[in-house]
């Protein structure tokens, strides 16, 4: 049943990457201050943006689980952690790309976002070994949705925190840099940005539709008296 | 209202009682953080700190001391069945939610109240900057407390108990950190304390206080539910 509307949503999220990448090389004008290698902007910007969103939307499932006890939330929120964790380390292998390419570092400390997400990657990437320290599956799920609850809490207060810490050194140049962003750029900064929200929301619904099926597969296996094939993830909340 | 009061109380004074006594966290958190602050001497080979380095030193001991605590908050709990009779009991779960960060709260005070002045002693030129601190440690302690307590009662009830604590947080303390460390920089810079933004820190360190603290309260029902 998670399988429903799949496939017109992974061709729409293709074809806004297609639109967006061609935008991105063709359409995009080349930035003065730093040439060709500003276009990983389209590609860095977007995920970031993507994957906070996904953990803050990962906390809202959790809350809807706790409200609930209805154990499909828990495996919402477990996925969206999930893709966004793995956008995540996409975020911080771009950002160091261009780091390296823009101020000849592959990391460099006085830029508050950066850090800001180096440090909620760090919190959600214990998301993981919490969850497998936790035997029983009932508690697990609750536990996993008060830990997605409290690091939903704690992503905002982070990037503030952070901020405050560089804004007196180090003005921040995203702010005036987009509001001053030439119309051809802030276009194909929406389709990147609308791109990936497409994957991460494909992603999401695959991740989904084949933790439904494996559950099936388990559950008829069962039924029939079939040994179940392979040690299912002790981590992964399974899916009616 | 008035019965939650009691229960609060009955707990806290528990808990206070039951440390003193056995003296299981205090002692070793307090020698822990001055071991680490001999380890920092010759880590850095300073004889003196001040400024940046000296709130750094002072405030990684303080937080790898309160893991220490933190990781003991909810043993006993678990160990002699006293999540089992606050579940019996009738009373608002909450109560112990508030009642241990209250004794967390009064832990990390007293090992405050002994490791800040040997720091001063070991470290620093001058003291006047440590009363103006007693505020940023009351309202770091008050966040640590709020904090420590929510994942220290999931880490209890895990097999990676030892390891959950640190892990997890470890991360979630950095926004803290970052305040106290920032409050406090100014407050031992060498040529005596100045107040460099020291009002806005507090107000983070309230703001963090407040949020984490409204959080705990929210969802700490659902962790004894069983």
């Amino acid at each position: 049943m998670y399988g429903k509307g799949l496939k017109p949503l992974s061709i729409a999220a293709v074809a806004m990457l297609a639109l967006s990448l061609s935008l991105v090389f063709f359409y995009a004008p080349l930035d003065g201050d730093q040439g060709f290698i500003q276009k990983i902007f389209y590609l860095h910007v977007p995920l970031a943006i993507t994957a906070l969103v996904g953990f803050v939307v990962g906390g809202v499932f959790a809350i809807l689980h706790l409200r609930s006890n209805d154990r499909k939330w828990d495996a919402y929120s477990y996925v969206a952690i999930h893709i966004s964790v793995i956008f995540g380390v996409a975020v911080l292998i771009t950002g160091a790309i261009w780091a390296k390419a823009s101020w000849g570092h592959w990391w460099v400390w006085d830029e508050p976002t950066l850090v800001s997400f180096l440090i909620v990657f760090l919190l959600y990437a214990t998301y993981y070994p919490f969850r497998y320290a936790i035997e029983d599956r009932d508690r697990q799920a609750r536990y996993a949705s008060v830990f997605a609850v409290t690091a939903g809490a704690f992503v905002p207060l982070n990037f503030m925190a952070v901020r405050m810490a560089e804004s007196l050194v180090h003005p921040r140049t995203f702010a005036t840099a987009e509001g001053g962003m030439p119309g051809e750029m802030m276009l194909t900064f929406l389709c990147s940005l609308a791109a990936m929200g497409l994957l991460w929301t494909t992603l999401v619904k695959f991740e989904l539709a084949a933790k439904s099926a494996s559950g099936q597969v388990k559950r008829l296996r069962r039924a029939l008296d079939a040994p179940v094939a392979g040690g299912s993830s002790r981590i992964a909340p399974e899916v009616s | 209202m008035t019965r939650s009061r009691t229960a609060f109380a009955a707990i806290l004074a528990k808990d206070l009682r039951s440390e003193l006594r056995t003296l299981q966290s205090l002692p070793a958190m307090a020698l822990f953080a001055v071991t680490t602050f001999v380890v920092f001497r010759f880590g850095l080979d300073r004889t003196s700190l001040s400024g940046s380095l000296a709130s750094g030193v002072l405030w990684a001991t303080l937080l790898f001391a309160a893991v220490l605590g933190i990781n003991r908050l909810f043993v006993s709990e678990r160990e002699e069945g006293g999540f089992d009779a606050i579940r019996l009991a009738p009373i608002d779960r909450t109560v112990l939610f508030a009642a241990k960060a209250a004794a967390l709260v009064v832990y990390l005070a007293a090992l405050e109240l002994v490791t800040v002045p040997i720091f001063a002693i070991f470290f620093l030129e001058d003291a006047a900057g440590l009363g103006p601190l007693v505020a940023v440690l009351l309202l770091t302690d008050l966040g640590l407390a709020a904090t420590g307590t929510l994942i220290s009662s999931m880490a209890v009830n895990s097999r990676a108990r030892d390891l959950l604590v640190p892990l997890v947080l470890l991360p979630l303390s950095i926004p803290l950190m970052i305040a106290a460390t920032g409050a406090t920089e100014p407050l031992l810079s060498l040529g005596g304390p100045s107040y460099d933004r020291f009002g806005t820190w507090l107000m983070v360190l309230g703001l963090y206080d407040l949020i984490f603290g409204l959080v705990g309260y929210a969802v700490f029902d659902f962790l004894l539910e069983d």
